[in-house]
């Protein structure tokens, strides 16, 4: 399969910040000293050559590209550029559309997710997702939470796993008394810090986040980004969204992502463009059209 | 002038928001006088076959009807126990093996199925298909199979809960579908990013998202099967029996049996009897979707 130029681009980019001894480094032996005395950036995701097909289309192409541990990882690009498919691959979500099809590995803890003897049921109770809009089961706002770590078989006071998360969730002092209520109840920011707390009741190692906000006020979306801000320090979260100031606030790396005339000059591909700190995308970006992009000359 | 009329002169030079003509107003009244006309007749229709079945059957009904064997000599001396018990058992053996199956099959369609397969989608259109099938056919196919042939039952509840059971079990599988349809997408992407297997994600979110749907379902295509007639003439349900069924495989009658047979008397009385019967069958029907409509709303999820 043949690169397009902005692939090679990346590519070469990638290459040139490894000149300059920002170094990604891989799961294993992870040591590197970096110019602006930061602590080393060890790889959670180490994603390589995907491509995503639904049927004979192909949504997204060649992706490579490393995601950090404890930091927060944005994805941003106009819509219909495969962020959302991107993201649903690092859990297997994927797997649940009949027609989608994975090529390319993606490392994790040194194993390939897409390897035929990896069970995705163990992949996604190591890996959470919280969704676009806000998904509390029809259940009470204690067996949301109880939900995950009973599938999983946890041992435990399970009083003591709800509360935890939903003080991680940032919600416990608003729902403390009202916890076998129905969560239908709670208002959209309160539903989507369930969701989020929901995910972290399992103390996964990473959380996936597509676009959590797009259907909260700014004050809810605050909230959930504070959160965020708090809990990188555990996990490990890749975030989809279409708000650049979000990606801008929270976000340690930033990944554009466009959709592109492929080689046959018929299909269009989603594919990555610019990966690099996020600093770096939305003030001195490497390619015009991810300037174009966050400077809101297109999009 | 008038102020209404000032205001229909002003709002007539007014180019922009012309008023409606006078004959696109009388055609939507015309219009939705006519369905209005059409849902009366059908009304009409309903209510004069009921106002003539309860002034020959209300007079007839007393726990002693309820209570009494038809017999075919004496009228006053008649009644519907063995039928309604019949209908009875009938209900409750189709109960049992339509909702497993049912639910099994609309939960692999809906769950599992992969619809690019060819054999998933010829399913589908022939529970389709099934569905509108009518009842006389499966009356012939119990027969064949059930009560002779393969299974050989003889004409027994048994065999006749089992033709019930084929006849009802497309429309089972239709509604259950569409009760599973119904809990969304997004549900089952919830459960499954937890780490739940699909089989947790069915049994824990779809099936308790659904069950409201699928009772109403099962309740009111038990209610279609409960007035069927046909099915039960062909494999030979009994005529006027003066005993109960007294277990699967005892000879038993059903209430639209007894109707049948009595409607058949040249003797009036008989022919009230039948009206009494119907009553009977009416107010079971009226009770069983009082049940569903109360599982619905008191079930019902709403996403």
């Amino acid at each position: 399969m043949s690169r397009s130029g902005e692939e090679v681009s990346v590519a070469d980019h990638e290459l040139s910040r490894k000149e300059t001894a920002r170094e990604e480094t891989k799961p294993v032996g992870a040591t590197s000293v970096s110019g602006d005395a930061e602590k080393p950036r060890e790889a959670i995701f180490d994603v390589d050559d995907v491509s995503v097909f639904y049927g004979d289309k192909r949504a997204i192409r060649n992706v490579t590209l490393d995601l950090h541990r404890h930091e927060i990882t944005a994805l941003i690009g106009p819509s219909g550029c495969g962020k959302s498919t991107f993201i649903r691959c690092l859990n297997r979500m994927n797997d649940l559309i009949p027609s989608a099809r994975v090529e390319g590995t993606i490392g994790y803890h040194g194993e390939n997710l897409y390897d035929s003897s990896i069970d995705p049921v163990q992949v996604r109770k190591r890996i959470g997702m919280v969704f676009q809009k806000p998904n509390p089961f029809p259940k009470s706002i204690y067996d949301n939470i109880a939900f995950g770590p009973r599938v999983m078989g946890m041992k435990g006071d399970m009083d003591e796993i709800v509360e935890g998360a939903l003080k991680r969730g940032a919600l416990w002092d608003e729902v403390k008394d009202r916890l076998k209520t129905n969560a239908f109840g709670m208002s959209g920011g309160q539903q989507q810090r369930l969701c989020i707390a929901r995910a972290l009741a399992t103390s996964p190692d990473v959380l996936l986040m597509d676009e959590p906000c797009s259907a909260l006020d700014p004050i809810s979306t605050g909230r959930i980004e504070d959160l965020m801000m708090e809990i990188k320090e555990d996990y490990s979260i890749v975030i989809v969204t279409h708000n650049m100031q979000q990606a801008a606030r929270v976000s340690d790396m930033t990944a554009f992502f466009t959709v592109e005339l492929d080689d046959d000059g018929k299909h269009r591909t989603g594919a990555v463009v610019e990966y690099d700190d996020t600093n770096k995308i939305f003030t001195n970006p490497e390619d015009k059209r991810t300037e174009d992009y966050v400077t809101g000359k297109v999009g | 002038m008038t102020g209404a009329q000032i205001a229909a002169a002003a709002r007539a030079q007014r180019s922009v928001l012309p008023e409606v003509s006078g004959r696109d107003r009388l055609y939507a009244r015309l219009f939705r006088g006519c369905m209005f006309a059409a849902l009366g007749l059908a009304f009409l229709g309903l209510g004069a076959i009921l106002y003539d079945v309860a002034i020959s059957g209300a007079p007839k009904l007393s726990w002693d009807f309820l209570t009494k064997f038809p017999s075919r000599i004496i009228p006053s001396n008649s009644g519907v126990q063995s039928a309604l018990l019949g209908t009875l058992y009938l209900m409750a053996i189709t109960t049992v093996f339509v909702v497993p199956l049912g639910v099994a099959t609309a939960i692999y369609l809906e769950e599992y199925a992969d619809r690019d397969r060819w054999y998933n989608r010829l399913v589908e259109v022939n529970i389709q298909n099934l569905a509108a099938v009518p009842s006389v056919v499966y009356g012939i196919l119990g027969l064949a199979f059930i009560v002779r042939g393969p299974l050989g039952l003889g004409n027994v509840l048994l065999a006749g809960g089992i033709t019930l059971s084929l006849l009802v079990l497309p429309v089972v599988i239709i509604v259950a579908r569409e009760a599973i349809r119904a809990v969304p997408p997004s549900i089952r992407e919830g459960s499954m990013a937890l780490g739940a297997t699909q089989w947790q994600t069915i049994w824990k979110m779809v099936l308790p998202g659904s069950i409201a749907g699928i009772a109403t379902g099962v309740i009111l295509a038990l209610s279609r099967a409960i007035g069927e007639t046909a099915p039960l003439l062909v494999i030979g349900a009994a005529a006027s029996p003066r005993f109960n069924p007294d277990g699967l495989l005892s000879d038993f009658t059903a209430l639209p049996i007894q109707i049948f047979v009595w409607t058949q008397d040249p003797n009036r009385e008989f022919v009230d009897l039948a009206a009494g019967a119907i009553l009977v069958l009416m107010i079971v029907l009226l009770l069983m979707n009082s049940v569903a409509i109360y599982l619905r709303n008191r079930y019902e999820q709403k996403w």
